[in-house]
């Protein structure tokens, strides 16, 4: 029988029935329509379904909606529209640290978490941190590259300019 | 100091600059559309019984109870899609002697590995799909399934496939005379055999298809994550009876490719049948458990081979045997005879080899379908070629790169031929040695190996010389019957308020496709390349063509855009000349104004030109032709394949004590021809190495005794993690064909092609003082150990 759960989604909180069976990441994709979050494995090893919950990435392939009943969740769509992400995708996108762009989104929710914990981390920290975000395009470097220089932008303060093309 | 002014100065100079790629934002932004992503109106959801056994006779299929679960719509069996869908058989002409069972989308009375799909249940969600998959019951009744290689091939061995009258699927020897002679009168032999592992693209998103039969119109549209939507617009056409003209096929974004989605897949093919069947769209997205025992695999090769050398270490002949296992069956349609194919004629192309011999054997088994992926048969050649050459420098005692320098074809003695029939126009193998030498610090880290090796810590340097087959003529396809075309075709068109707007064939998986053609076109044509855009993927708005695989997007969708857009350019002067009374040489397009060829004084925009071409066409001379739209096709021409080179070089540490192998540095120099954008090719150099890697030291699915895959789970198969990869350096040496006015040539496979082969040649070197080898990949923890006698 479907449950009834209330949560905050990019900032919009809702209330919706949900079958108990149903993961978040399948949640969000269906039922939100928010299909920025993407699943590659749905076992937690590619980070393709990375959201943040609660200020922190979360596998959103790995818990049940039920499971996000009064939390908070950030997708890419929600993160774009509040410019969070603009360094970092701006960055990826001068890099080229993209290409079929399916593991995108979780590559920079890993990002944004690993510069929450460790403003400067070094490229041999960066390939850690991304050890749970599998990518098969690029070879990791100019995705390395690219946080680095986020990591050293944000150390000198310089302020991130829009990513998203302003309506004219 | 001011640079010299160069080609780049001039104004709308794209080719050759790094252009970020505009339709990768919305993908950063989450706003990417993939097949995965879709929902129409009406859509139901496929899901797939699939087969338990590696070989097994269908005795009895009962679906009633699957009927009756909730949410449930159809449940199609083989008999019901055979009934809709014509059979297919993996054979090309060309392969003389070539066999393959015939394929229906679901089996009739056997099944031939463990994950064919068998029964379909088609319902309002996938869940419920899933449900009611989990209620059919199917007897089987258990057959030998053939695994071994070896076993496959032995006298009155059991058959892979009823119908088969042995498993040899395809046979092939070259042989240039005397090699027994030569071998027997040689200063020095080398010999080894080789294991190759099999492994799987694993592309992030898995194989998707939406089909959407309106039979109010008999009209099917087809929503398909794959590199070559013409391709299948054909088969669907053929196999289900619609006419072509009325098979849309539309490869929207694409989460990886590689070549292994463009292959006939049988859910895929089952999936038309079955919106046939209910009149409602219907989804398969394939699980990653689904992936792995589906999705085509690549490699498993067994390779015996030798190399003999006079006293000097100048090679005199190699000797080969590949015996290569694929399947039950040749997929359809580009087989699986292609790989083993290019695996005995790439052996030995770098070098000035001119005697040879090679055996090819094509096997069929019970596991999944093998076929084309990333780099075909290339990793295979490279790597036996290769580590023969590092042995053979061992005994003659020569220096890995000394050895090469001695054997390589020099770079002034082109055009020529390899001794397997490849004719080669101009390739860099000296330049490009010459110049990884410099970038490695070759001799330094020689030194520093020797100083590291005295305090125990065993770092190996690996090289590796490649050529790379790329742009290829209807000699590799339409020759054999296949309907993949060769050519590609472009429509450039100026927009009513002066944009232009390319539909071209050749198609974006993310490599950058759009973003070169763009770069070519606004170059071609003279206007700023954000005024360009450019279109791919839909078999009803694009021109047909053979869309992008084996190195194809740019040498000859690049070529094709260029010549759209300069009978473009004419058509444009042409008409500005009509306005103006001037004369169209006097004429020139710069940064979307027609300017004076001479003093570049402004004379009319592009913008100026449309609006009076499209909206006040009686200003114009009754004579005038307002030709702004321009359709064009090419097709190779001159050489049948456009070959490229490069080297790279590998430096790992191997810890004898558990075996694990760190990789320290990767480098690369590559000649892809002329480069259109140097960001994307250094990044399609990366990832092609990294796959490379992947194949070298983490990826292999591992297959029991039964024929049943032990590691079919993202969890079990290692794929290369950040953590674990290099930085990786690349250098390049231009040397564009002359067989076209772009010269490019293929760069998304040169990565693959070598890398292993290097690993393999580093970690060797490694190995070297403890007079062990290894001569298999993946080089796993386990199996250096084993080499190293410590387990």
């Amino acid at each position: 029988m479907p449950v009834a759960i209330t949560l905050t989604v990019n900032g919009e909180t809702l209330t919706r029935l949900v079958e108990p069976r149903e993961t978040l990441a399948d949640f969000l994709r269906r039922d939100l329509e928010l299909t920025g979050t993407h699943t590659g494995c749905e076992m937690g090893v590619c980070g393709a379904c990375l959201v943040m919950l609660d200020g922190l990435p979360a596998h959103a392939c790995l818990m049940f909606a039920v499971q996000a009943d009064g939390t908070r969740v950030e997708t890419v769509e929600g993160l774009t529209g509040s410019a969070a992400l603009a360094d970092l995708q701006r960055a990826f996108h001068e890099r080229n640290a993209l290409q079929c762009g399916f593991c995108t989104p979780g590559m920079l929710i890993s990002a944004e978490g690993l510069l929450a914990r460790k403003a400067m981390p070094s490229r041999e920290e960066i390939r850690d941190a991304l050890s749970g975000n599998y990518c098969r395009c690029t070879g990791y470097e100019a995705i390395v590259d690219a946080i680095e220089t986020v990591a050293r932008r944000r150390a000198a303060g310089e302020a991130a300019l829009p990513f998203a093309e302003e309506p004219a | 100091m001011n640079r010299p002014l160069s080609a780049l100065d001039r104004p709308n100079s794209y080719i050759g600059r790094s252009v970020s790629r505009p339709n990768a934002k919305r993908l950063l932004a989450g706003r990417g559309r993939y097949v995965t992503d879709l929902v129409l109106p009406r859509m139901l959801h496929a899901a797939f019984l699939r087969s338990p056994y590696a070989h097994a006779r269908i005795v009895a299929i009962d679906v009633d109870a699957a009927r009756a679960m909730p949410g449930v719509r159809l449940v199609a069996t083989g008999a019901d899609l055979a009934k809709l869908c014509k059979p297919w058989t993996g054979t090309l002409d060309h392969f003389k002697g070539m066999t393959s069972v015939p394929q229906l989308p679901l089996p009739l009375e056997e099944v031939l590995w463990a994950g064919q799909a068998v029964v379909a249940v088609v319902a309002d969600s996938r869940a419920e799909a899933e449900d009611a998959v989990e209620a059919i019951v199917i007897e089987f009744e258990e057959l030998p399934a053939v695994v071994d290689i070896d076993l496959a091939r032995a006298p009155g061995a059991d058959r892979a496939a009823a119908g088969l009258e042995n498993n040899l699927c395809f046979h092939s020897r070259l042989d240039t005379g005397g090699i027994d002679t030569i071998f027997a009168d040689a200063a020095h032999v080398v010999e080894e055999e080789f294991h190759f592992g099999r492994h799987t693209a694993v592309t992030l998103e898995p194989r998707a298809i939406v089909a959407d039969y309106d039979c109010s119109e008999g009209r099917l549209t087809v929503h398909h994550a794959t590199q070559t939507p013409y391709q299948f617009q054909d088969l669907y056409s053929r196999h289900y009876g619609i006419p072509e003209a009325r098979v849309r096929v539309i490869a929207p974004d694409i989460g990886g490719s590689f070549g292994m989605k463009l292959h006939v897949y049988h859910e895929d093919m089952a999936v038309v049948g079955l919106s046939m069947l209910t009149g409602r769209p219907v989804k398969f997205v394939a699980d990653r458990v689904e992936s792995f025992v589906s999705d085509i695999h690549a490699r498993d090769h067994r390779v015996r081979a030798r190399m003999a050398l006079d006293d000097a270490g100048t090679i005199l002949a190699m000797d080969v045997e590949d015996v290569t296992a694929i399947g039950p069956f040749s997929t359809y349609p580009r087989t699986s005879a292609v790989e083993g194919n290019q695996v005995i004629r790439l052996i030995g192309a770098p070098y000035r080899m001119r005697n040879y011999r090679a055996e090819l054997s094509v096997v069929f088994q019970n596991k999944v379908q093998t076929s084309q992926y990333r780099a075909v048969g290339h990793p295979i050649a490279c790597a036996v070629t290769e580590r023969l050459l590092d042995m053979a420098a061992a005994k003659v005692g020569l220096d890995p790169a000394a050895i090469r320098e001695r054997n390589l074809i020099p770079d002034d003695a082109y055009p020529c031929e390899s001794p397997t029939g490849f004719r080669f126009e101009a390739l860099s193998h000296q330049q490009c040695l010459a110049r990884l030498k410099t970038m490695m610090g070759y001799e330094r880290l020689r030194d520093e190996q020797a100083t590291l090796r005295a305090r125990g810590i065993h770092r190996g340097i690996g090289i590796a010389t490649f050529v790379e087959i790329s742009n290829p003529s209807p000699a590799f396809y339409g020759i054999g019957g296949a309907r993949i075309s060769a050519q590609d075709g472009a429509i450039v068109k100026v927009t009513p308020s002066g944009e232009v707007r390319c539909l071209i064939s050749v198609t974006e998986q993310g490599q950058g496709t759009e973003t070169i053609i763009g770069q070519i076109v606004a170059d071609q044509l003279g206007i700023p390349c954000e005024r360009v855009q450019v279109v791919t993927g839909d078999t009803e708005v694009t021109p047909h063509g053979g869309a992008t695989w084996a190195c194809r997007g740019a040498g000859i969708g690049g070529e094709t855009a260029l010549q759209a857009a300069r009978r473009l350019r004419a058509n444009i002067l042409a008409l500005a000349a009509t306005i103006l009374q001037a004369k169209p040489e006097a004429l020139t397009l710069q940064d979307g104004i027609v300017v004076d060829a001479v003093t570049g004084a402004e004379r009319i925009s592009l913008a100026e030109i449309a609006r009076i071409a499209y909206f006040r066409s009686d200003t114009l001379p009754p004579d005038a032709s307002a030709q702004l739209s321009v359709a064009h096709h090419y097709a190779p021409q001159g050489y049948p394949f456009a070959f490229t080179n490069g080297i790279q070089g590998c430096h790992v540490e191997l810890d004898v004590e558990t075996g694990f192998v760190k990789i320290l540095k990767h480098w690369v120099v590559e000649d892809c021809g002329r480069i259109i954008n140097p960001l994307l090719v250094d990044e399609q150099m990366r990832g092609g190495v990294v796959q490379g890697l992947g194949a070298a030291f983490f990826e292999e699915c591992l297959y029991n005794d039964g024929g049943q895959l032990t590691n079919g789970s993202l969890a079990d198969y290692l794929v290369p993690m950040a953590c674990e990869m290099p930085d990786i350096e690349i250098g390049h040496v231009e040397t564009p064909t002359a067989d076209t006015v772009l010269g490019a040539k293929g760069c998304g496979e040169a990565g693959t092609a070598a890398a292993s082969a290097a690993a393999l040649n580093a970690v060797n070197d490694a190995l070297a003082p403890f007079g062990t080898s290894i001569a298999q990949i993946p080089m796993t923890p386990a199996r250096l150990l084993k080499a190293l006698g410590r387990i």
